[in-house]
C-alpha cells in the first residue's frame, strides 16, 4: 500500500529474537501445557472466560509491555535496525480490511505464524505445515500482486 | 485453584509473554516493512525473517522433544494440545484468507499486540478490525458446526 521501505538484511538479530520466541514457546509448553499461539491466546482471550483466561489475558500484557520493559532498562538498542525505526502503512482502509482477514482467517484457519509456525511444525504436525505453506504463498502472492501488479 | 497458584500462573504468564514480545521486537517481526520485505520475493527480498521463523523452529523441535515425557504442566492440570491431523477446507480458506491479511498490512497478530505501545494509528486500526475479525469468525463457526 505504502511505497516500499528498504531493509537491512539481519540475520542475527532476526535468528535470535527467533530463539527467544522459540523459549517463550517452549516455556508455555511446559508450564501450561498449551500451544504459544497469539491468534488462539488473543480469540480465548476475549471470547471464553474459561480457566485459561487468566494466563492469556496476562500474556498478552507482557507481549503489548516487552517495547516499553526495553525502552524502561534503556534496551531498545536491541531492536534497532530491525523493529526501530518501524514503518506501519497509514491507510487506514487497508489497515482494517488487513485485521478483519488476519481476524477471520486466523479463526478458521486454527492459528497464525505462531501456532501453525513456531508450535505447529516443532510439534511435526502435518496440519500446521499445510497451513504455514499456505499462508506463506498467499501472502507472498498478495504483496507481489499490491507492489507489482496493481 | 488457589490465590498463590494464580499468582504464579499470572508471574509466569507476564514472564513468558514479554520474552516472546522482546523476540518479536529484537527479530524484526513487528516492523510491518520488514515483514512486507520479506513477503516481497520480487522487490528488495529482505530474508531476515526466514531466520525468525528458524531460530524459533529449532528450539521448539528440540525443546518439545526434549520434555516430551513431561505426564503434566508444572501450572496446569492438564495439557490441552491440538490431536487433529486432517486437511479440510476451513484450514486452508482461513490459512489463505490470513495470508491476505498479513500481505495487506504486514501484521499478524503477535507483532500487532507487540506494536501497540508505539500507538501508531494503522496499529490501533489493524489491532481493533482483528479483533472484531476473531469475535465474528468464532460465532460464525460455532453455528456453521
Amino acid at each position: 500500500m505504502e511505497p516500499s521501505v528498504i531493509t537491512e538484511f539481519t540475520p542475527w538479530a532476526s535468528l535470535a529474537g527467533g530463539v527467544l520466541i522459540g523459549l517463550s514457546a517452549l516455556a508455555v509448553m511446559v508450564l501450561f501445557g498449551r500451544i504459544a499461539g497469539i491468534s488462539g491466546i488473543t480469540t480465548g482471550a476475549i471470547m471464553n472466560a474459561s480457566s485459561d483466561w487468566l494466563w492469556r489475558i496476562v500474556f498478552i500484557v507482557g507481549l503489548v509491555a516487552a517495547p516499553v520493559v526495553l525502552k524502561l532498562f534503556n534496551l531498545e538498542f536491541l531492536g534497532e535496525g530491525t523493529s526501530y525505526p518501524s514503518t506501519v502503512s497509514s491507510n487506514y482502509v487497508g489497515m482494517a480490511l488487513a485485521g478483519l482477514l488476519v481476524g477471520v482467517g486466523t479463526v478458521f484457519g486454527s492459528g497464525c505464524t505462531s501456532g501453525h509456525g513456531v508450535c505447529g511444525l516443532g510439534r511435526l504436525s502435518a496440519r500446521s505445515l499445510v497451513a504455514v505453506v499456505s499462508f506463506m504463498l498467499s501472502a507472498a502472492i498478495t504483496v507481489a500482486v499490491i507492489r507489482h501488479v496493481l | 485453584m488457589s490465590f498463590k497458584q494464580n499468582v504464579l500462573i499470572g508471574l509466569a504468564a507476564l514472564l513468558c509473554g514479554l520474552v516472546f514480545g522482546v523476540g518479536l521486537v529484537v527479530s524484526g517481526m513487528a516492523n510491518p516493512a520488514k515483514v512486507l520485505n520479506f513477503l516481497d520475493v520480487l522487490g528488495h527480498w529482505d530474508a531476515s525473517l526466514a531466520f525468525v521463523m528458524g531460530g524459533a523452529v529449532m528450539v521448539t523441535l528440540v525443546g518439545y522433544k526434549l520434555f516430551g515425557s513431561l505426564s503434566k504442566p508444572i501450572l496446569l492440570p492438564s495439557f490441552e494440545l491440538p490431536t487433529r491431523q486432517d486437511i479440510d477446507k476451513p484450514l486452508l480458506i482461513g490459512a489463505v484468507l490470513f495470508g491476505m491479511g498479513w500481505g495487506i498490512g504486514g501484521y499478524c497478530p503477535g507483532p500487532a499486540w507487540a506494536a501497540l505501545s508505539a500507538m501508531a494509528p494503522g496499529t490501533l486500526v489493524f489491532l481493533v478490525a482483528m479483533l472484531v475479525g476473531m469475535a465474528c469468525a468464532t460465532i460464525a463457526k460455532k453455528r456453521l458446526t
